[in-house]
């Protein structure tokens, strides 16, 4: 694949109605330095007078080759019982053994009903905390303001989620602030264990998760909003249309690329929620709720050594991964918005 | 002119000020228990000043825990390290990237694009990296590292709008390609670098889990989040048991609930040194990748 081919293509997939928003947030896709004729010489001619860019070049390509596809040759294990001790060509071939294991595992869909659960949770409210936040932080007419708000909102996103692991344990503890209000406005009558309670482990990663990265997730739809034709809102105006109005009817539907587009990626992702914030908010109480895929790989695959199942797993997340997003894609295709590829 | 405020501005104005207050009092209330008296804190009701001041808990991990303080340096080390190299490798990569006429471009183009698509999974790369005997090196913190898709893609975005006549004048004048880069490219590239340095930065001072899988069999090579890990880990085992906390809390003026505050704040206060100054860069670099991606 050439590197024209690459943005050629990258352009031509990009919704055809073209808003200022979007030519905006495009800048950068199209662009290529200068249009040369093919290159004619041989392979070698060319390679033997970009020797500095060779060097360049492959002590990275090395790297690639070992820490990224060394280990997607590593999916081969799941077809053996890996054992470390023996070597490549020694080990015992199993087929599908591992994949029967998994799916007749019942701890396995514990798994899968967690790491769905709070992956849709993750991405109905993230979408929508950003957006509504971007759109907000988009009206707001005390400069200083939005500045000073924008820029504390990011913070959370900087921490680690160790540390907000700690801040929303704090909070959400017998002593913490949330209590406090609580029973303060007599809403409950005794401080609650909230990390204890299994049935609200999901909502409590949920909003952890719009605490840290709702400010974050919002700079490129504010991006899109920055390119809306300011002539649109003058026109609305003389109309008589209420400043709600026009967020609804003027900036929500010049965005609405950027949404879709985004959408479809995190929906590709919402298998792979990783395991940062469930191993370091759970706790042996509300095991039943926090335990997702990628724990469950770690504690069977590492944790009992049983490498080749904890393979069979990545791939298992691999393909449902690689499955919703062909779908969201075609659907995308389907209603005639914007699509990733 | 200036426009009429209406109520909607009021109650925008009255939410935003809700959002920052809902972000910063967490931040607020945990510097305040760090700086308050260990045995007091366990009273409750610190909110944002403490009520007993102290360093003591600050004292702890500088002065009297070598394993605080080496934890402290380590993460110092790897951030360092592992910024730099990420640079040099990240801005190589994308350089030799940008040029259209490198006879690999399409091949390791590909070869970078393939790995944010897919990627072999946990397993595999435990395999890999013991099977390299990285586990408990140092190397560890740094190769696994070392590049990503991302990166490198938000830097070659840059170069390519950078204008040409540069490169070619220099190219006349005979200057060879790793000179062409080193004297006129990243000079160019300094507000992109300073948006990938932050990245890498991030990632590597908040980073524990490598720590926690490769090399938790190695003290010389514990961090600051490692070791915030442990405490948090201990604390939510003993969750619900509340005798036994205060049983510790007794018996020593700092305990690992003060100390996990003053850790969080040690974690945090670089962290918001540096990145309110390198926003501009990062918005413009986050919008150029996200598009890109």
């Amino acid at each position: 694949m050439s590197r024209e081919n690459n943005s050629a293509s990258a352009q031509s997939n990009l919704p055809e109605t073209s808003s200022p928003v979007e030519r905006q947030i495009r800048i950068g896709s199209g662009i290529t330095k200068n249009n040369k004729k093919p290159y004619t010489k041989s392979f070698w001619k060319r390679a033997s007078k970009q020797k500095a860019l060779l060097l360049m070049s492959i002590p990275f390509v090395i790297w690639l080759l070992v820490f990224k596809y060394i280990p997607i040759a590593g999916w081969v294990m799941a077809f053996q019982d890996y054992k470390p001790q023996f070597g490549f060509f020694e080990q015992e071939w199993v087929g599908w053994k591992h994949f029967k294991d998994l799916f007749n595992e019942p701890m396995f869909y514990t798994a899968l009903e967690n790491t769905l659960g709070m992956g849709i949770l993750g991405l109905v409210f993230g979408t929508v905390s950003a957006i509504v936040f971007a759109l907000l932080l988009n009206e707001l007419r005390f400069l200083t303001l939005k500045k000073w708000t924008q820029t504390i909102s990011y913070l959370p996103h900087f921490v680690s989620w160790v540390i907000v692991a700690n801040i929303v344990i704090t909070m959400l503890s017998q002593e913490g602030i949330f209590n406090n209000i609580l029973v303060g406005l007599g809403i409950i009558d005794q401080p609650i264990n909230y990390m204890a309670k299994p049935e609200m482990f999901w909502g409590i990663v949920t909003l952890s998760d719009v605490w840290k990265e709702t400010g974050w997730n919002a700079i490129i739809y504010l991006a899109a909003m920055a390119g809306v034709d300011p002539q649109l809102y003058e026109a609305a105006k003389v109309d008589g249309a209420s400043r709600i109005r026009q967020m609804w009817h003027i900036t929500l539907p010049s965005i609405r690329a950027v949404i879709i587009v985004l959408l479809i990626l995190n929906i590709g992702n919402l298998i792979n929620i990783g395991f940062e914030k469930q191993m370091l908010l759970g706790n042996n109480i509300v095991m039943e709720k926090a335990l997702v895929i990628d724990l469950y790989a770690l504690d069977y695959g590492i944790g009992m050594f049983r490498y080749s199942f904890g393979t069979a797993i990545g791939i298992f997340k691999s393909v449902i991964s690689v499955i919703l997003i062909l779908i969201c894609n075609s659907v995308a295709k389907r209603i005639g918005e914007g699509r990733v590829f | 002119m200036k426009k009429k405020w209406t109520v909607f501005d009021i109650v925008l104005t009255i939410f935003m000020a809700f959002v920052i207050v809902v972000t910063l009092y967490p931040f607020l209330n945990i510097l305040a228990i760090s700086l308050n008296d260990a045995v007091d804190t366990a009273r409750g009701g610190i909110h944002i000043w403490p009520r007993e001041f102290t360093l003591a808990n600050y004292q702890e991990i500088f002065g009297s825990n070598d394993l605080l303080f080496q934890a402290f340096l380590m993460s110092i080390i790897r951030t360092v390290v592992g910024t730099i190299t990420g640079i040099i490798a990240s801005t190589m990569l994308a350089y030799t990237l940008s040029r259209k006429d490198f006879v690999l471009n399409g091949f390791v183009g590909l070869l970078l694009v393939l790995t944010m698509f897919i990627s072999g999974g946990l397993i595999p790369e435990y395999m890999l990296i013991r099977n390299l005997g990285l586990i408990n090196d140092f190397s560890v913190y740094i190769l696994p590292m070392l590049l990503t898709a991302f990166n490198v893609i938000v830097i070659r975005s840059f170069m390519d709008n950078l204008p040409v006549a540069l490169e070619e004048s220099a190219k006349i004048d005979g200057a060879n390609d790793f000179v062409i880069f080193s004297k006129i490219i990243i000079p160019l590239c300094m507000p992109v670098i300073a948006t990938i340095a932050l990245f890498l930065a991030v990632a590597q001072w908040n980073s524990w889990f490598d720590t926690y899988l490769y090399a938790r069999g190695n003290e010389a090579l514990t961090t600051l989040q490692f070791e915030l890990m442990k405490i948090l880990d201990n604390a939510n085992i003993s969750s619900g048991d509340i005798n036994s906390q205060n049983a510790e809390v007794i018996a020593g003026k700092t305990n690992p609930q003060s100390i996990k505050m003053a850790i969080t704040i040690i974690a945090t206060v670089p962290i918001l040194l540096v990145y309110p100054f390198l926003q501009k860069y990062f918005v413009t670099g986050l919008t150029l990748g996200a598009v890109k991606s």
